[in-house]
């Protein structure tokens, strides 16, 4: 036995060199890596696959601009990003959060994009520097359980939900993006102290943490938790999975001026070392333009940000909506919002 | 005919110099695990001392160290006694069906620790917080322990149990005294994978909503975008890390034993049970009812659900493929850099040696995103032909799952006595001759264990692929993320069910041949 495992290890060098030599040609190869040109837009998205792979297949029939991407969570590719530098392969960047592109922005990683680009969309919905522009928006909404807490339905501000009513019945996701751009909105609207006493008051009615909005809404359809603070879409997609009849949780939206009701985006931006800005920025007006948008809207149930594309059944279109007044671009002090956070020990 | 031989620890050793032809590939092999670790002091130092010493004096990371090393210890303990036990009743009790028992012991290894714990939060119990990341790691990890204590007790000859008889001992006594002492060294270096493991883990913590020091690592990088906290929380954890790593080192030190032959066929005596084997035989299936059934029933629930909604099969299918393409050339590479270092730490110890070694486990501890930065790093700038193509991540392999081929090469060579090479050389081979005509052959059992152990571990990585794999390909880990990212728990099983049973088949290698033996 021992004669026959020594041959195999032995077959085992000849092997390696040949997978370090390279060995595109099997399973899993490089496939058209090796062959970025001037003429290949390579996009690092941190967007989901199965939610936006579809559309990035159509652009490439539609604009014919070739398009490769690379998947991952929007921090850990900013992350990377930033240590390729200049050396970075990658021409284009779609986030899913603003906090991500603003950091790129912040190190000098982004392209300044064309005004008419960033002017395509509605006012506040790009970066006033124009290194990024958004391309759909979400907004932040309370998912309930009708039978354990109607009243949501009525609910205007986040104050409503440090009544001791919900001890133990809300969830959170103190350490996931969405929250955390939520507690940076509550920060630029009340304060610090002003914030740091909601989230304390919030700590004190004994808050269930999840780790994603995905969790907190299948919590409220158990009914193991009155409420949750989540994103829209969410609800719809759940709707979509499981079927309108069989899904309990309700969503409310605040609809008013209060930091509960912030609206954030999904944007893109050019990396400054792209070798392909031409073909970045088709890709960029394909995003933005009305077949884009109607992708945006009916596939992945965001909120359109282009004038004049409808949102889907059951939301009030952007421009109507009663929302958050924080300015998008005031959302990039994350470090403070965690710090925070960590003070308060909601993590 | 082999003759039992109680060597003592200190003639272990071979005297001299280590050759060349050890020295280099071990020292190669040093390097390349050190680069994740000279990046973080690139990064941690990069905005000054001052930073440094802020980050670490945070009360948060202290709290967060102590809940770590808690939730470490606490699962390494566990998996130390499970392992233990478990490798006592399948290879020397009485108890029923023990081989079958064996072989599933083994199997939850092939579950990765996220798959278990997604399994237990789309299960109406609550087992968030503590407990249930105690649990779910400890169901994992305990393989580590119960593997190399199984190929230990079957390695060892029984005529020493023997002795100990003739000596007037009873079976239970000679076992203790004996045996039992003789599977220390595998059972501590079992502790360390285990211990390293759980350190690093982050799936299963979050998943489960236990707060430790891996998640603030991941939220430095995800909500501060700040590369620097998480770089000098890394290099804290580096410093825990080689903590364990050299205590295990003397631990293991001062036990270890070795015989001379490769081993006889004999079965040694079973001790009965008599009344104790149901409280024997509930713990086993118990154990294994929480560790192995509860997963794969529910595993196979949501496949079943999402299946029977329409899966693109084609897309399954490649993704497995790339997944063992992938995998197996991470363990080629593994076990090319583990045999040096190995047979280098169980024959020369010296400063060195010892250097080389530790140096291969320095960054065992680390989350997989801090490993894949640091290949980021190097990797454009040093080795751009390579970069985001198959050859870099297979080097990301090495980097991560290296510590795990070492401790199998250097506790089999280990368990072989130095005499016998001396006694090849006396006869005129040449030390490379020796090599490959009496170490290796003697420790291939031990060497294809570690290979199996880092083919199945390999198959379930996430970040460094999700960073570093070529662009376009898909694996098994990187399509189940995809799936679970946007909650779609139906729809990601049949990807989770897919690596399970792929990580079943080196799982079964390694039980057989460890039988073999």
């Amino acid at each position: 036995m021992s004669s026959t495992l020594l041959s195999r290890l032995l077959v085992l060098p000849v092997l390696a060199g040949f997978a370090l030599t390279g060995c595109s040609s099997l399973p899993g190869g490089d496939g058209a890596s090796g062959k970025d040109g001037e003429d290949i837009v390579t996009i690092y998205s941190g967007r989901n696959e199965n939610l936006v792979g579809p559309v990035i297949d159509k652009l490439e029939e539609i604009t014919g601009v070739e398009v490769e991407v690379r998947y991952g969570d929007s921090a850990e590719l900013a992350a990377q990003l930033l240590e390729e530098g200049d050396r970075s392969q990658a021409d284009l960047f779609f986030s899913q959060d603003a906090g991500a592109l603003g950091a790129l922005a912040k190190e000098g990683r982004l392209a300044t994009l064309d005004e008419s680009v960033t002017g395509s969309v509605l006012a506040g919905y790009a970066d006033t520097e124009h290194h990024w522009v958004a391309t759909s928006a979400r907004a932040r909404v309370i998912a309930f359980d009708p039978e354990q807490a109607p009243e949501v339905e009525k609910m205007t501000s986040i104050d409503d939900l440090l009544d001791p009513t919900y001890e133990g019945k809300i969830g959170i996701a103190p350490t996931n993006a969405s929250f955390q751009s939520f507690v940076t909105a509550l920060r630029v609207d009340r304060g610090e102290d002003g914030a740091r006493e909601w989230l304390q008051a919030l700590k004190d009615n004994d808050p269930q943490i999840y780790d994603k909005n995905g969790a907190i809404l299948d919590a409220v359809d158990k009914g193991e938790v009155a409420l949750g603070l989540i994103n829209h879409y969410y609800w719809y997609e759940k709707q979509d999975e499981v079927g309108a009849d069989q899904l309990n949780a309700k969503i409310h939206f605040l609809g008013s001026d209060d930091p509960g009701a912030l609206i954030n985006v999904a944007g893109v931006g050019v990396l400054s070392s792209s070798d392909n800005v031409k073909g970045a920025t088709k890709v960029i007006e394909y995003f933005l333009s009305e077949e884009g948008q109607r992708y945006f809207t009916d596939e992945t149930s965001e909120y359109p940000v282009v004038p004049g594309v409808e949102a889907r059944d059951g939301l009030v279109a952007l421009e109507k909506l009663e929302g958050s007044s924080v300015d998008l671009n005031h959302l990039d002090s994350l470090a403070t919002t965690l710090d925070l956070l960590d003070e308060v020990g909601l993590t | 005919m082999h003759s039992p031989t109680a060597a003592r620890p200190r003639s272990r050793q071979i005297s001299g110099k280590p050759p060349w032809f050890l020295l280099v590939p071990g020292l190669v092999a040093a390097a390349v695990a050190l680069l994740p670790v000279a990046y973080l002091v690139i990064r941690a130092f990069d905005s000054g001392t001052g930073r440094v010493l802020e980050v670490l004096a945070r009360d948060r990371t202290i709290e967060l160290v102590v809940r770590s090393l808690l939730l470490t210890g606490a699962v390494t303990t566990a998996c130390v006694l499970i392992g233990l036990l478990f490798a006592f009743l399948v290879v020397r009790s009485d108890l029923p069906w023990r081989r079958t028992l064996g072989v599933l012991a083994a199997l939850p290894l092939a579950i990765p620790s996220y798959i278990a714990a997604f399994a237990w939060v789309a299960s109406p119990f609550d087992m968030s917080g503590f407990r249930g990341a105690f649990l779910v790691l400890t169901a994992s990890c305990y393989p580590y322990v119960y593997l190399p204590v199984v190929a230990a007790m079957r390695g060892i000859d029984p005529a020493t149990e023997e002795v100990a008889r003739g000596l007037g001992k009873s079976a239970w006594q000679a076992f203790w005294s004996v045996t039992a002492r003789q599977v220390r060294p595998a059972a501590a270096g079992g502790a360390l994978l285990a211990a390293l493991y759980t350190l690093s883990d982050f799936g299963a913590v979050s998943l489960l909503r236990y707060d430790v020091f891996t998640r603030v690592i991941y939220s430095s990088y995800r909500s501060s975008f700040d590369r620097t906290p998480a770089a000098i929380l890394s290099l804290l954890l580096v410093v825990i890390t080689v903590t364990i790593v050299v205590g295990e080192s003397r631990l293991r030190a001062a036990s270890e034993h070795v015989r001379v032959g490769g081993g006889t066929a004999r079965t040694p005596t079973l001790i009965r049970l008599g009344r104790w084997r149901w409280v024997a035989g509930s713990t086993v299936v118990g154990v294994l009812g929480l560790a192995l059934v509860f997963p794969m029933v529910s595993l196979s629930y949501w496949s079943a659900t999402g299946l029977s909604r329409g899966v693109d099969t084609s897309r399954l299918v490649e993704s497995a493929i790339t997944t063992a393409w992938f995998a197996l050339l991470g363990m080629i590479a593994c076990v090319l850099l583990a045999v040096p270092v190995g047979v280098l730490a169980a024959r020369y110890r010296g400063r060195g040696s010892a250097f080389i070694e530790q140096a291969t486990f320095a960054g065992h501890a680390l989350p997989g995103i801090v490993i894949a930065l640091a290949l980021v790093f190097f990797g454009i700038r040093y080795a751009m032909p390579i970069y985001q193509r198959t050859p870099m991540l297979v080097l990301a392999y090495a980097v991560l799952f290296l510590p795990m081929a070492v401790t199998s090469v250097r506790s089999s060579v280990a368990m072989s006595s130095p005499r016998v090479e001396e006694v090849a050389r006396s006869l005129g081979k040449t030390r490379g001759q020796v090599l490959r005509q009496v170490t290796l052959p003697l420790a291939a059992p031990g060497i294809a264990a570690g290979a199996a152990l880092v083919l199945l571990t390999a198959m379930k990585e996430l970040p460094a692929t999700l960073l570093l794999q070529p662009t376009g390909s898909r694996t098994l880990a990187t399509s189940l993320w995809t799936e679970t990212g946007i909650a779609a728990y139906a729809a990601a099983a049949p990807y989770g069910l897919g690596l399970v049973l792929l990580a079943v088949l080196p799982t079964l290698v390694l039980m057989k041949v460890q039988a073999g033996r």
